[in-house]
């Protein structure tokens, strides 16, 4: 197949959905509206910590065009997206943990008779004390939180040490210790979160919901409802942006679920903005500290990373997220000896959870930053010092993560020609300069979110007397084109046009399971499920062609709707009539693929997080202009080339790669998910500093820079036609090449993001006075480390375990978890 | 989609719909993004925070683009109101239609109605803008996923599909 020139595959065209989204007929889950439907509003926490003392809802259920309002008890068993954080209810039962906390729900004729209903549940809280952040979450004896984790407030620590590290920084030439912070941020989707829930004729639950996971959320739904899945319906409408987002089960879901089950009438509930900042579930704010030990040529001989992660007030994906700030370190440049240690704590702020870059985005804004201060002190070109450095394809990394295919130094030249580095990179006049950063990310999770030998991704094919094709996967389109991938994919095996071919995704009843949008893992593993699938239907077709036409199978093409003779293509059949015949010769036709990711050697406790089929390089140089009086910024001019094996869709393919330069310019520059506390005369409490989108900054078109868009193409033999991701990876170089820029322009660091034009004026002030020229966090604090768990690397004979793993009952808990 | 059981359905209005005399009741307080959504059934018009921030929710009234989550219905008595329903000629797409679908302007798909009928409220006024024009045009609302380059190239392609001889450009059928 590979060796014949694609007919789909590769070329740029319109997305199978695009249709639909230009003529505003694509059905978002606040588009459905169903006969009789009844609509939601959720009572919130007005305190950041609280005991709920006593909820006295009889006003509100009495207030005329109320049918029902639910409080906690009503669904009291928890749930969470990961099995060892279950530590959410749908509604409040004995706690608060954040000013947003839901705690009640009232279902209402209307939303304006719902909203006014709220007011009138009253509700009495004994406060209890506020954790702020981490420096609050550190200290013993305070209220906690969570009465599961590692002790007080903290939720997770986890220690590694891949080699000795110790024997490394001693050989080293130069040790460098940086600290770095990054802050929060939220994926602020312009669709706010929607879901609707009806009881079906049949006496069934189904809900339609702007989810990325409708796997994820039909296991919660059972759980919480009580209920076996079969008899629960979730459909995935399309995201209007996702990001991460809508990755978590989320209370809002469940409790209309809830609703529509007692009351028998479909219920809606549709988030208003401030509520979407609530949900949250965005990056964490990392502290970091990098200690790396260099040669004088730039080759590292160590390093030891420590996070520090404000989980906020639920586990969410926490634990994954804080084993990721620490996986990926090792993918791009070689580390023989690397140490880890992260972790996470609870506070009482909106949980914080996965965003585009899970984890690793904070880490490799810190490790990229490093690299540019090393390169300096080494007087070597930062570019050229990545050169030396880049990993091997196909290596197995100190934490024993498997590589593929690596574009990486490829990205490099290519930025540095296209950009005309060389002319730029510190010749600039004072207040202009470039930057460069790199950066690596997984092509989907190796490992599912709880422990299963299943498929991660399924696929259905149905072929139609007409020549049509329906083909069904429990993938998700949250923008980034999942449809057009699927459907691509299929009709470049069967030689059909995209436009003949009908997706059907994420309904758990009409879909095999996909795992969900998330990790960057639909196109490889999707993709490679629908080839699988598709293969098999061309097989079948092929054989009953084969004998109609009495030509050896081997030399039959699928191509512009026709199966032919290669070697005589006037000897050949439609389609249609293909598949015609292939039904009356073997009946009914339909065909399956799946894909299960190849087994990691990370066999270490905790090496479940990181591993992935192949990963995605990328590199970029930022051009920034500074205002040293004012501190304001400007960046023109990005320039990023991007490793994705093979571009399925060209034009999609830029599209994720310039939004992930748009978003990570805004985590750059101005995004910031913040808290204040009120007014001592009002209640001191601990609120979202801007939950509104006019006040949480995020670019315009205005400050949208040219991009110039590299894609590098060697095709990943773990790939769907030879693809990797590239929703996620693209943003990661942004960050840190933008405040590499910001010192190439003006000659301070800032360690931290967002880069503003304050910090930027205090930095300058800093170096006018003889301090540091730098902004950013001053230190690391204590923290009680766990012993570390010890991995030989593969290259001092380790088997990918750790010498000390505890004992870990692993075939028990596969068949518990399956069951939750 | 009509509600059964709504109550105080007491404003009444007769405007020009996408081409078309509509009548249409409803709630004296609900603005012309809920009257479009809620009472019309018409969807297209997107909502992302109902306070004039976002500008999902942009319509044209009488050419313009305004916030439809600003503007009482009621206050659209007279007018001629454009939604992304109206872009097309039966099938046929409007050229920015078919540019936003086939060079990427179109991601979630979310933000694109208002986007279209910024752009042509822009192409309408001004049919050869500038790179920066169409920026400065289109900034009021926001994209979260294609970082406005697409959306960029997608109008400046249809304008000079609309510039093209013998044709508006539109795409007949809307496919290829």
């Amino acid at each position: 197949m590979s060796e014949r020139p694609h007919n789909v595959i590769g070329v740029p065209r319109r997305r199978v959905d695009a249709r639909a989204k230009v003529t505003g007929q694509t059905r978002f889950a606040d588009d459905i509206a169903l006969p009789r439907m009844l609509y939601c509003k959720l009572l919130r926490s007005p305190h950041p910590h609280a005991r709920i003392v006593r909820i006295d809802t009889a006003r509100a259920a009495a207030h005329p065009g109320v049918h029902l309002v639910l409080t906690g008890k009503d669904l009291p068993i928890e749930y969470g997206i990961l099995p060892v954080s279950q530590d959410e209810q749908a509604l409040c039962v004995d706690k608060v943990r954040f000013v947003g906390d839901p705690i009640a729900a009232v279902i209402a004729r209307e939303e304006l008779i719902a909203f006014e209903a709220l007011d009138l549940i009253d509700v009495e809280y004994e406060p209890l004390a506020t954790i702020a952040d981490p420096s609050d979450a550190l200290q013993d004896g305070l209220d906690r939180i969570h009465e599961y984790g590692e002790e007080g407030n903290v939720h997770k620590r986890v220690a590694f040490a891949f080699g000795d590290t110790e024997e490394g920084f001693a050989a080293a030439d130069h040790i460098f210790e940086d600290t770095f912070f990054y802050e929060g941020n939220t994926h602020l989707p312009i669709e706010q979160h929607a879901s609707i829930a009806a009881v079906d004729p049949d006496g069934k639950v189904c809900i339609w919901s702007s989810t990325q996971t409708p796997h994820y959320l039909h296991r919660a739904l059972a759980k919480v409802l009580e209920m076996s899945p079969a008899h629960i319906r979730v459909i995935a409408t399309p995201n209007g942006g996702g990001f991460g987002g809508k990755s978590d089960p989320f209370n809002h879901e469940i409790v209309v679920a809830k609703a529509a089950l007692v009351l028998g009438r479909p219920v809606k509930i549709c988030l208003n903005r401030e509520e979407v900042f609530y949900c949250h579930r965005g990056r964490h704010p990392v502290l970091m500290q990098f200690k790396t030990g260099v040669k004088k040529d730039g080759t590292i001989t160590a390093m030891h990373l420590k996070t520090l992660i404000d989980g906020g007030a639920y586990g969410s994906y926490g634990v994954a997220s804080t084993f990721y700030t620490g996986a990926l370190q090792t993918v791009t440049y070689k580390v023989p000896q690397y140490r880890f240690e992260g972790c996470r704590v609870f506070t009482n702020k909106p949980p914080c959870g996965p965003k585009r870059g899970h984890g690793t985005v904070q880490p490799r804004f810190g490790q990229e930053i490093q690299l540019d201060k090393i390169a300096e002190r080494l007087a070597i070109d930062p570019a050229e010092l990545r050169l030396r450095i880049v990993e091997s394809p196909n290596a197995v990394t100190a934490n024993y993560m498997r590589l593929g295919t690596i574009g990486l130094a490829e990205c490099v030249r290519r930025v540095v020609a296209r950009s005309q580095w060389a002319e730029k990179f510190r010749k600039l006049p004072e207040g202009r300069g470039v930057g460069i950063a790199c950066s690596a990310y997984l092509s989907g999770a190796g490992l599912p979110i709880y422990w299963n030998a299943m498929p991660h991704s399924g696929v259905q094919i149905k072929l139609d007397r007409g020549g049509g094709v329906t083909v069904f996967c429990g993938a998700t389109e949250i923008g980034q084109g999942s449809d057009d991938v699927l459907v691509a994919c299929v009709a470049e095996v069967l030689g059909i046009e995209p436009f003949d071919i009908r997706a059907v995704t994420g309904d758990t009843d009409l879909t095999p399971v996909d795992l969900g949008s998330y990790s960057s893992r639909v196109t490889l593993m999707m993709g490679n499920a629908a080839i699988q699938a598709a293969e098999r239907a061309r097989e079948l077709l092929a054989d009953a062609v084969a004998a109609h036409l009495e030509v050896p199978k081997g030399r039959l093409v699928f191509a512009a709707r026709r199966v032919f003779d290669s070697e005589d293509p006037d000897r050949g059949i439609t389609f249609r009539e293909a598949v015609c015949l292939a039904e009356a010769k073997f009946g009914t036709l339909g065909t399956v693929g799946s894909y299960t990711p190849p087994r990691s050697p990370a066999l270490y406790k905790g090496g479940g997080v990181g591993p992935s089929p192949t990963y995605s390089y990328s590199a970029a140089v930022v051009e920034v202009e500074v205002d040293p009086s004012t501190g304001w910024i400007v960046v023109p001019r990005v320039w990023i080339a991007h490793d994705i094996g093979r571009a399925l869709n060209p034009t999609l393919v830029r599209g994720q790669v310039e939004g992930g330069v748009y978003m990570g310019l805004g985590e750059a520059l101005m995004e910031a998910q913040v808290f204040r506390r009120l007014p001592a005369k009002l209640s001191n409490a601990l609120v979202h500093k801007n939950p509104s989108m006019l006040e949480y900054k995020s670019p315009t078109a205005l400050d949208m820079p040219e991009v110039f868009t590299d894609l590098i193409e060697d095709p990943d033999p773990r790939g769907p036609f030879g693809a990797k991701e590239v929703g996620q990876g693209p943003l990661l170089p942004i960050m840190p090449a933008v405040a590499n820029a910001v010192y190439d322009a003006i000659g301070v660091r800032i360690d931290e993001v967002p880069i503003t034009p304050e910090k930027i004026v205090k930095a300058l002030e800093a170096k006018k006075a003889g301090r540091p020229a730098r902004y950013g966090p001053a230190g690391f604090p204590t923290v009680q480390w766990p012993e570390a768990l010890r991995v030989p690397p593969p290259w001092e004979g380790g088997d990918g375990h750790a010498v000390n793993d505890p004992p870990r009952p692993r075939s028990d808990k596969k068949v518990k978890v399956i069951h939750t | 989609m009509t509600i059964p059981n709504e109550s105080k359905k007491s404003a009444h209005i007769t405007f020009q719909l996408n081409g078309e005399t509509t009548e249409a009741s409803f709630a004296p307080y609900k603005t012309l993004l809920e009257v479009l959504r809620e009472d019309l059934a018409l969807t297209g018009t997107k909502h992302g925070c109902e306070l004039g921030e976002c500008g999902a929710c942009a319509v044209l009234v009488d050419g313009e683009p305004v916030l439809s989550c600003l503007v009482l219905g009621l206050e659209c008595e007279g007018r001629e109101v454009l939604t992304v329903e109206g872009m097309a000629e039966a099938t046929d797409l409007h050229p920015l239609q078919t540019a936003f679908a086939d060079l990427g302007g179109a991601q979630c798909g979310y933000c694109t109605p208002a986007f279209l009928l910024t752009a042509k409220a822009l192409l309408d006024r001004n049919p050869n803008p500038s790179r920066d024009e169409i920026r400065d045009a289109l900034s009021g609302a926001l994209c979260r996923c294609t970082g406005y380059l697409q959306i960029f190239d997608a109008v400046e392609s249809a304008i000079v599909a609309i510039a093209a001889p013998g044709g508006n450009g539109s795409t007949p059928g809307g496919r290829r």
